[in-house]
């Protein structure tokens, strides 16, 4: 754009990166200390001399948490969830979409239909009643009930069915006049020209629901139940022992904590992998599933 | 004629047909249990069952001596997050901006917008294990310079700041993203011509930029007044503790701890419902205010 070769203009691209590096390095140091101190040995971690690099290398707590059956357990259950969650998430928007984009003369209801939809963004129960819905809904302690009650995410359905819109309506006037029903041109004609945005769907829905940790704490009697975000809630979140082991005498609970430290690490960063693997594609197309949710109707 | 209309919609019917059954039990039942805000409701008589008690919930709750410190410690957190979590990313973004290089761009861009997708258990359990007053890199540096310790989690006045701004850290790549965007779009010919006329890169920021992003600046501003009584309950619940509740508690862990821990379900759906009714104006004002001066509409 402009190349002013001033002295002031040297001084601001300075300090720029300097400010911008320092933001960076805010963002990138916390996640490489929990890398280094789940890699490094406790004796070092308890020692304060670990930073952002392992001291005395070792897989140690990796093995320990791959030996912990709670964790396995927690991780089945959040992939069971995963796979599940996303296929019914998918097949509901996809399903309500496509009428939705409908014009009013081809369904005269979708203007019902649509803010029948939207008021639930607007307005909600809350979480005693939804609690009790999904109580009386017989859901507690099964995997329904991380899924069900989210099974259609109205923010993506709106996403797609804008998207449906864009699509030439020549394409469907000239399958119908072939005879082909909307089930048809669903299948062969929306969905094979849409699969940007499926896919981008599809990476939101798994994130929300491998990101998703409360639904599990609150809906799920037994431990065993929860999938992995809710099991490192109860593993991970401890403030209260912090208070304790501060205000013990005995050093015995500030020992105990240190040996858990480089454990917990360990399963904070096991927890990120599928995050940070589908990172350079959420990052690819979360910009234009913005941008797609803001094209107006 | 009518009729072959008719028929020719009912595939369409029955496609929402799952959705629409999937959200009236789990969106709109609820909303319609919301009646036990106005019962006295034990879970064995039911919705319909229990008795209905007028408007006692509410005198109730709003005897509670706390109860006014939640709403203020509420609103409290939100504004500053509101506040934060359109400032921080507008001066990112015009920073990231005046780069000349793509490849730094992107790769700044890459980093801050990482923490975005991570849960608030994996967040909360870092910033816990960093600002622990033992081990934690933030003490531990605090100690090389010569300052004491802080437990920043269990002290009451720290704690609203260290929500503020690890709720920052979280979400400030989100917003740079999108105000980068909005600055793609500015007419370049715009910066041309100014520099015919002799403006410098603060003026250009000053005229152009920052006028280019506004319609951008002022959609995002509306957009987050719907949020004026969300103070992150999924950040606060994992990093709050009994010594913080004076500066920490808000309406929505008080819910959870009135609802689900004290079994008061009729009292924690009473706070509820006054929270979803206050939302619910906010949200339904801010689109109003959205499509009148952003001219956007979510539908």
């Amino acid at each position: 754009m402009l190349h002013n070769n001033t002295i002031g203009r040297k001084l601001f691209v300075f300090s720029n990166y300097a400010v911008l590096i320092l933001v960076s390095l805010s963002c990138l140091l916390p996640l490489l200390n929990v890398l280094a101190v789940s890699l490094s040995s406790s004796t070092a971690v308890s020692a304060g001399k670990v930073w952002f690099w392992p001291v005395e290398f070792t897989t140690k707590s990796y093995e320990y948490v791959a030996s912990t059956s709670a964790y396995v357990k927690a991780l089945v259950v959040s992939m069971n969830r995963v796979v599940l969650g996303v296929a019914i998430n998918m097949l509901l928007t996809i399903l309500a979409a496509y009428p939705l984009s409908k014009e009013k003369n081809v369904f005269r209801l979708r203007g019902h239909y649509a803010w029948y939809f939207i008021i639930t963004i607007l307005f909600n129960g809350g979480m005693i009643p939804t609690y009790m819905v999904i109580k009386q809904t017989y859901l507690i302690d099964t995997i329904w009930a991380l899924i069900l009650p989210t099974a259609l995410p109205v923010f993506n359905m709106i996403v797609l069915l804008n998207f449906f819109r864009q699509i030439p309506k020549e394409l469907e006037e000239a399958a119908h006049i072939d005879g082909a029903d909307h089930w048809r041109i669903l299948l062969r004609i929306y969905l094979p020209v849409s699969t940007p945005a499926l896919a981008t769907l599809v990476l939101f829905c798994f994130l929300n629901h491998w990101n998703s940790w409360f639904d599990g704490l609150l809906y799920m009697n037994k431990p065993q139940h929860y999938p992995l975000q809710s099991y490192l809630q109860t593993i991970v979140i401890n403030v209260a022992a912090q208070i304790q082991a501060m205000s013990s005498n005995g050093s015995g609970g500030i020992m105990d904590f240190v040996n858990q430290r480089t454990n917990k690490s360990a399963q904070i960063v096991l927890a990120m992998i599928p995050v940070i693997l589908i990172y350079p594609f959420l990052q690819k197309y979360f910009t234009k599933g913005l941008i797609l949710g803001s094209v107006k109707g | 004629m009518h009729k072959m209309k008719w028929m020719r919609e009912i595939p369409l019917h029955l496609m929402i047909l799952p959705a629409f059954i999937i959200v009236f039990i789990y969106s709109y039942v609820p909303m319609f249990g919301i009646i036990i805000a106005f019962q006295n409701f034990t879970p064995v008589n039911g919705f319909l069952g229990s008795k209905y008690v007028g408007l006692d919930n509410f005198k109730y709750i709003f005897q509670f001596p706390d109860i006014y410190q939640v709403l203020w410690n509420t609103v409290y957190i939100a504004l500053m997050k509101i506040v934060g979590n359109l400032i921080v990313p507008v001066v990112i973004a015009l920073l990231l901006n005046e780069l000349t290089k793509q490849f730094h761009k992107r790769t700044f861009q890459t980093i801050v917008y990482l923490p975005n997708f991570l849960s608030w258990v994996i967040v909360s359990g870092l910033i816990i294990d960093i600002l622990s007053p033992s081990e934690g890199i933030v003490n531990k540096v605090l100690q090389f310079v010569g300052i004491q310790e802080v437990f920043f989690l269990g002290n009451q006045n720290w704690f609203p700041f260290i929500m503020v701004i690890t709720d920052i850290w979280k979400n400030f790549g989100f917003g740079t993203v999108i105000f980068l965007a909005a600055l793609t779009g500015i007419d370049p010919t715009l910066y041309e011509s100014s520099i015919v006329d002799g403006a410098n890169r603060w003026k250009q920021t000053l005229h152009i930029t920052l006028p280019g992003i506004k319609p951008v600046i002022i959609l995002m501003t509306v957009l987050s007044l719907g949020n004026i009584l969300n103070a992150g309950f999924e950040q606060i619940f994992n990093l709050y503790n009994p010594m913080v509740y004076a500066t920490g508690d808000i309406i929505d862990t008080l819910v959870y701890r009135l609802g689900i821990v004290d079994a008061q379900y009729s009292p924690a759906t009473a706070v509820g419902l006054f929270k979803s009714v206050i939302s619910f104006i906010m949200i339904a004002v801010s689109y109003k205010l959205a499509d009148k001066f952003a001219n956007y509409r979510i539908f």
